[in-house]
């Protein structure tokens, strides 16, 4: 028999009395929310100064289930929330987590500049290729030919591919995962946290209620069961070589880790100069 | 004490650095550019950071951030910026989160004319972000009064928990004076009330006089905050209107429940005026040199100069309509202070002198307006 | 493979904690467990899902956690048994 639960080993890690989350059945952001909190078990991060930017979706309301203090911003503008919190107190963690469509299209602009200027902080991408949260709208991930409610005869846009933006922009530190490799996305994480400099990590998950059933993936499981059947683990490859396209295969692994100096360290010189 | 010879821009920011503001963020505009200039130049030597950002939006949400990762933090724009900020002055307003942003007014609507004056954001300021809310908003019409009036700024912001708008315009931003600079220990200053309970009693948004104890990032007090309506907990409550109800109303209440605390007039020549000007900024300067003239003349006016704007001090122009027969508002807006001016003491008490922007108002133009209110009577 | 092992080596074991009440439902734990000792409950939980249950020989999880990893609900977690208990 197995035996009836009471005690989540990371419930102290969340906001135990928000849980459940509002998250649909089958939904992917509770996965990614689950490795993240073993990836932060693992790391030696002080809780007390760890912070959690979101802004607004789905995605958004990750913030609020974590036990640590965290921030619900405005749609989009995460980023640069995330880059006061953080130069206004360098002690701090500063961890960004956000959909695709708050992170790349409403919030694109942020995203791309954090990653220039190489601001101190880890961001992390759930891309579940559409607006969840008002009902399954074309996002900037959304492939092509894909059907959301604002596509209804097929998706004509060209996507992003995130990876390739993070890595164009500057990121030091840039991996994909789907939220069917649950370890490895945990171990991209804890590498990220880890890692000095703007480290980006995009996650592929499931939205069944919104995405899925009007693209032939009715439930969370059948999402998943495609990530095994399409996802190919490709480290160290070019980010412009992992385009995503609908039923070709999803490139997934470690792009890019490298090391150049924090705008943080920048500041820092700078105020040394005049406080020697 | 010192005295500087400086414009009302580089008077706010250096304002700002003797207010204890340790972050700016901001994106280049005219006519508010040398706040930022010199905010880049003078933050480090206090050890604090200057970042120029990629838009306005982004400038808002980083002082936000900035505010709550513990340090008194500033942005300064004009027109085209300011309504960009409005989303994040509004979670700045329902999250009550100290800050302070210039707006130096330019004409408007639009790209308007980007370097001369402009009035024209009165109710922007008041209500340019969406929902029910409340602001302080400051007018200075000197650079020593911008100078004095940012530190205020920060003062305000710190007690109330709310962004406060210093409600600048191109003429007193670019217009250069001597600026008394006190020395440190001569200078008030006012710090947000820290969390004063352990964390497992603390409750972020709860509030016995109106503002609660602010718990910054790395306090270890595991705070969530959040734009969405939300309780005392600082949980999201999103369907309940009861929570939204009592959010709501202590977010207006403690602005309006301390009007006269906030309340900041210069009256000048009232105590027998039957007209009075009613103005702020650049124009109330215009209309001193008016007032002198109609004085001599033997017209009995005065002047009430708004350096606080918003909240609007409705009693206080309650009272004085009862020994004030006409007011004249002199703006540099086709009526906007007149409009709250209008509602405390009647539309028939109320004349407007407007301008459409680029030009400040001459005293010959409100000397006139003056003895044709007069002979009217 | 056994003439490379010079002591009998025992699988690790693993005791599985379900949070019934927590549970959506979604399957991925059932689906995605390498040793497949999960299998969906006939019964409904408070919210009207059907949690997991063990198969019948409860003695398969080898305590890995991928269970406990991808699920979005917190509703399954492993605690490693330290010897077998054959």
């Amino acid at each position: 028999m197995e035996i009836e639960g009471e005690h989540h080993p990371l419930d102290e890690y969340l906001r135990a009395d928000r849980i459940p989350h509002i998250w649909c059945p089958g939904c992917g952001l509770g996965t990614v929310l689950n490795g993240f909190l073993h990836a932060l078990e693992e790391t030696d991060i002080d809780l007390k100064n760890l912070a959690i930017v979101s802004g607004i979706g789905c995605t958004g309301r990750i913030a609020g289930y974590i036990n640590v203090d965290s921030y619900h911003t405005t749609h989009g503008r995460a980023i640069p929330f995330a880059t006061g919190l953080k130069l206004a107190n360098p002690k701090l963690k500063v961890v960004v987590i956000s959909g695709d469509g708050d992170l790349f299209a409403i919030g694109g602009n942020h995203f791309i500049h954090a990653a220039r200027r190489n601001i101190d902080m880890t961001v992390i991408c759930v891309n579940n290729y559409n607006y969840g949260m008002t009902g399954g709208q074309l996002g900037p991930t959304t492939p092509l030919e894909s059907k959301t409610t604002t596509t209804p005869y097929g998706n004509i846009e060209h996507p992003f591919n995130l990876c390739h933006v993070a890595h164009a922009s500057g990121a030091v530190y840039v991996a994909r995962w789907t939220a069917l490799h649950a370890r490895r996305m945990k171990d991209s994480i804890k590498e990220a946290l880890n890692k000095k400099g703007f480290s980006f990590v995009e996650i592929i998950a499931s939205c069944p209620t919104t995405y899925g059933r009007r693209n032939k993936m009715p439930t969370g499981l059948d999402t998943m069961k495609y990530y095994k059947e399409k996802s190919v683990i490709k480290h160290g490859i070019e980010p412009e070589k992992a385009d995503i396209e609908i039923g070709g295969e999803i490139i997934v692994g470690k792009f890019v880790d490298i090391e150049k100096p924090t705008f943080n360290e920048e500041v820092e010189k700078l105020i040394r100069r005049f406080h020697k | 004490m010192r005295i500087e010879f400086y414009n009302g821009n580089v008077a706010s920011a250096e304002g700002a650095i003797h207010a204890g503001c340790k972050f700016f963020a901001g994106y280049p505009i005219t006519p508010s550019t040398e706040i930022a200039e010199h905010m880049a130049l003078r933050l480090p030597q206090v050890g604090g950071v200057f970042i120029q950002m990629e838009d306005e939006l982004a400038s808002m949400a980083a002082i936000l951030g900035a505010s709550w990762g513990g340090v008194k933090s500033m942005t300064a724009t004009s027109g085209p910026g300011f309504s960009l900020m409005m989303e994040n002055i509004g979670l700045g307003a329902m999250t009550e989160t100290p800050c302070v942003i210039v707006n130096v007014q330019r004409g408007g609507p639009s790209t308007g004319m980007p370097t001369l004056v402009g009035q024209a954001d009165v109710m922007q300021a008041r209500w340019g972000s969406h929902g029910d809310y409340e602001i302080i908003a400051l007018s200075p019409s000197s650079p020593q009064e911008c100078f004095d009036m940012t530190i205020r700024a920060f003062n305000l912001a710190e007690e109330y928990r709310v962004p406060v708008i210093i409600l600048m315009d191109e003429s007193v931003a670019h217009m250069s004076e001597k600026v008394m600079i006190p020395d440190e220990k001569d200078i008030k200053l006012v710090e947000r009330k820290k969390a004063s309970v352990p964390p497992s009693e603390y409750l972020p948004y709860k509030a016995d006089d109106f503002v609660p104890e602010m718990a910054c990032a790395g306090e270890g007090y595991n705070v969530h905050v959040t734009g969405l309506t939300h309780d005392e907990k600082g949980y999201p409550q999103a369907t309940s209107p009861e929570v939204q109800e009592k959010l709501v109303r202590r977010l207006c209440d403690k602005i309006r429940e301390n009007e006269e605390k906030i309340r900041d007039i210069e009256e000048i020549e009232m105590e027998d005026a039957k007209i009075a000007l009613v103005s702020f900024g650049i124009s109330a300067r215009s209309c001193k040199s008016a007032m002198k003239k109609a004085r001599k003349d033997g017209y009995k006016v005065g002047i009430i100069r708004l350096k606080t704007i918003w909240p609007f001090p409705e009693k206080y122009f309650e009272e004085i309509s009862e020994k004030v027969k006409k007011f004249i508002v002199v703006e540099i807006n086709y009526g906007q202070i007149k409009l709250e001016v209008e509602r405390m003491v009647g539309r028939k008490k109320v004349v407007l002198l407007p301008k459409m922007g680029g030009d400040i108002h001459k005293p010959e133009e409100i000397y006139g307006k003056i003895k044709e209110v007069h002979n009217g009577n | 493979m056994k003439y490379w092992v010079k002591k009998e080596l025992k699988p690790p074991h693993g005791k599985v904690y379900i949070i019934e009440d927590r549970c959506k439902g979604c399957g991925f734990c059932i689906e995605f467990c390498p040793q497949q000792v999960l299998q969906e409950s006939e019964e409904f939980n408070s919210r009207g899902y059907h949690p997991p249950k063990l198969v019948e020989n409860d003695k398969k999880c080898i305590g890995c956690s991928f269970c406990s990893l991808v699920c979005p609900e917190f509703a399954i977690y492993i605690e490693k048994e330290e010897e077998n208990e054959d």
